[in-house]
């Protein structure tokens, strides 16, 4: 974890618009995909969320090099996509550890165990919500409700869910996801969809706005 | 008990294992709804809705037909499927989206070709990783069928559906924050009026938002008509509705039931639902339509699950989440934890509910846990009346959207129904179910 690095990068990303153009984060692959996703808009702008996601899968939280690439392939100043991502609980501008714990507290779960719950995993990881542990493995986080009431008290690790879960449920869980047991079910962190999308944004479709220098369709037809 | 004997419309295929696959969908009569729409006129479809009178699933439960008829005028640009669901206690979407995916693409074509929308947009809050994929896979799969894409299934219709992943944000379901989400901002909701997208939505044009259950129902719509699905339930509270039931019950789970002919009481107790409370307690409260509305008690159990019936005894039916406390549950703690959520999700961008929100929760919190004052309770009703001047149903609005005026619906509620609790917090100086 570069958490210092990232730090000072971070005041970095803010300072200049105009160096956005240099940046290249992304790797080959990585950087068609995002191509991918801004030529589906009519507006480039509205790619801003779907590359953020498309970062973390990459490093498992939004980097300043990433925050830079997003900014340079959608057209604003990095301290505008940080300013925008800082909105939204799933976008990480500091690093996290490779799962990220999300126990939910709100009223379906709390009536049925939620607090009880989240006091567990805190003595059980050994840090507070928000924290990363030592080793970089767990970031236990206190949420508000999954649209999971039904599985009340409920947890997410890296978008995937647990429950109901006992205290006893939630150690056997850290511990398989410890050991490597989940790592099918359980991608690391920033990884929030396995299947991409294969068919692009068809040339000249029935009047879909595009803007300025996006192509419509650029070469996304049929890949997988 | 009753359990009525109507279809289910939107949860049929729930008992298959493989209900999110095309070829699951395909054998229980997948697509052929949109198949028959494009062998009407656009218009043909919406009176079919219309006749319909299928209300919206989202939450205020605004007329879906109407909705689509202020906007036959002017040539309508985009749909954007509301998928956002993240009214506590709110679970009903993620079935529909995780189990049904194909239907909820069909929904959205009837809807697109209906308002003659040359672009879908599904939106998906971005905690629902298996939802997305699935949703993704069969959007895949659609376009391969040729029900996507240029030339739907060779009518000459051509539409494209994007899905677009949220990223944790209870605001953005409201739906012109979720627009500004969708065009890569913060979700910040738009000044009214115009009050409806229809004027000016994403990007500026002509926009219409449906729910994912609203446009859920459409396959099934056009299939057997809007007077078959007007049959159903009474009144302006048509069709069946999912209902996702949550707290003190035996069996939570989301529960699709006729309108109307069903009450609260068949939710929470029959078998096939609910199945009671659990054992040895008894109901003490119940939020009837997601964590914005006002409680109910126990002497409202008997009411039927209909839209203007609830709405008339000062709640509302919402999201469709209905969570049960039972007597062994605190009101102030649960209020509290409301109050909570609302202070942490609240955008900011207005006073009322900004600074009302994070008082509210000071004080109840207090109050929990036994640092309360005897005139809290009038400070909390006196915060409420700033943030919704007569703390009446419906709220008097003061804030560019409805989120900081349904803020005091819950504290309202304990103080109207457990008053006497709250003295007992603040007398004892602590919680007693603590
Ligand atoms: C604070 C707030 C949150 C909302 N959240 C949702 C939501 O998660 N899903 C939804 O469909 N509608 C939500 N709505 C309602 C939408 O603004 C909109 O009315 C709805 O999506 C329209 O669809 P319908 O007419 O099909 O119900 C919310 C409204 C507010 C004020
Ligand atoms: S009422 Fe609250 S959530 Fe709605 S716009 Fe105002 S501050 Fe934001
Ligand atoms: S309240 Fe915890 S998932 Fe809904």
């Amino acid at each position: 974890m570069e958490q210092a690095a990232g730090r000072a990068g971070a005041s970095a990303a803010g300072s200049s618009a105009s160096a956005a153009g240099s940046a290249k984060h992304f790797d080959a692959a990585t950087r068609r995909k995002a191509e991918d996703l801004v030529s589906l808009y009519p507006e480039r702008r509205s790619a801003l969320v779907p590359l953020c996601h498309l970062a973390q899968s990459v490093d498992g939280w939004l980097c300043p090099d990433a925050i830079r690439e997003i900014a340079d392939l959608v057209g604003i100043s990095p301290a505008e996509v940080l300013g925008t991502a800082t909105f939204y609980d799933l976008l990480h501008t500091e690093p996290v550890g490779r799962h990220v714990v999300s126990v939910c507290t709100n009223v379906a779960c709390l009536l049925r165990g939620g607090e009880d719950l989240l006091a567990h995993a805190k003595t059980s990881l050994g840090v507070n919500a928000g924290g990363t542990d030592a080793d970089g493995q767990f970031t236990l986080e206190e949420v508000e409700c999954l649209a999971a009431c039904d599985r009340a008290p409920c947890v997410q690790v890296n978008g995937r869910f647990f429950g109901p879960l006992a205290p006893d449920d939630f150690d056997s869980l850290i511990s398989d996801l410890r050991d490597g047991k989940l790592d099918d079910v359980v991608p690391s962190h920033g990884v929030l969809s396995r299947v991409p999308r294969d068919v692009g944004l068809a040339a000249g479709m029935s009047g879909a706005r595009t803007s300025a220098g996006a192509t419509p369709g650029s070469g996304s037809e049929d890949r997988s | 008990m009753t359990v009525t004997s109507a279809p289910k419309i939107v949860s049929s295929r729930f008992r298959f294992d493989d209900s999110y696959t095309l070829e699951r969908y395909l054998a229980t009569g997948g697509y052929e709804g949109l198949r028959k729409a494009l062998t009407m006129t656009p218009e043909q479809v919406a009176a079919e809705v219309d006749a319909a009178s299928l209300l919206g699933r989202g939450g205020a439960g605004f007329p879906a037909g109407r909705k689509w008829s202020m906007l036959r005028k002017a040539p309508v640009r985009y749909l954007v499927v509301n998928g956002d669901e993240s009214e506590p206690a709110t679970f009903k979407d993620h079935h529909l989206i995780e189990r049904d995916p194909h239907q909820l693409i069909e929904g959205a074509l009837i809807a697109a070709y209906a308002v003659g929308a040359a672009q879908a947009f599904i939106y998906v809050r971005g905690e629902l990783a298996l939802g997305l994929e699935r949703v993704q896979a069969a959007l895949n799969a659609a376009y391969a069928f040729g029900a996507v894409g240029k030339n739907v299934l060779g009518s000459g219709f051509s539409i494209d559906v994007v899905l677009h992943p949220g990223a944790g944000a209870y605001i953005c379901g409201e739906e012109t924050a979720l627009l500004e989400s969708l065009e890569g901002k913060r979700g910040f909701p738009r000044i009214k009026p115009p009050f409806f997208p229809a004027a000016i939505g994403l990007y500026g044009e002509p926009t219409v938002v449906n729910n994912i259950e609203t446009v859920s129902n459409l396959p099934w719509i056009i299939t057997n008509g809007g007077a078959a699905f007007a049959a159903l339930g009474e009144g302006a509270s048509t069709g069946t509705r999912l209902f996702a039931l949550s707290g003190h019950v035996r069996n939570p789970g989301v529960f699709e039931v006729e309108m109307v002919k069903t009450t609260f009481r068949d939710l929470i107790y029959a078998p096939v639902y609910g199945g009671g409370v659990r054992p040895g307690a008894e109901v003490k409260a119940f939020i009837p339509g997601g964590v914005s509305a006002p409680w109910f008690g126990p002497d409202q159990i008997d009411m039927p699950l209909s839209q203007e019936e609830v709405g008339k005894a000062g709640s509302m039916l919402g999201s469709g989440s209905v969570v049960v406390m039972s007597d062994q549950a605190c009101a102030v703690r649960t209020a509290w934890r409301i109050t909570k959520f609302f202070y942490r999700e609240s955008c900011g961008q207005c006073t009322p509910c900004r600074e009302g929100s994070g008082w509210l929760e000071k004080i109840m919190h207090r109050i929990e846990v036994g640092a309360g004052r005897m005139e809290d309770l009038d400070l909390l009703m006196d915060v409420c009346d700033n943030i919704s001047p007569g703390v009446t149903w419906p709220p008097a609005q003061t804030t560019i959207c409805v989120l900081g005026p349904s803020i005091p619906s819950s504290i309202a509620s304990v103080v109207r129904m457990f008053s006497d609790e709250l003295l007992v917090h603040v007398k004892e100086g602590g919680c007693p179910y603590a």
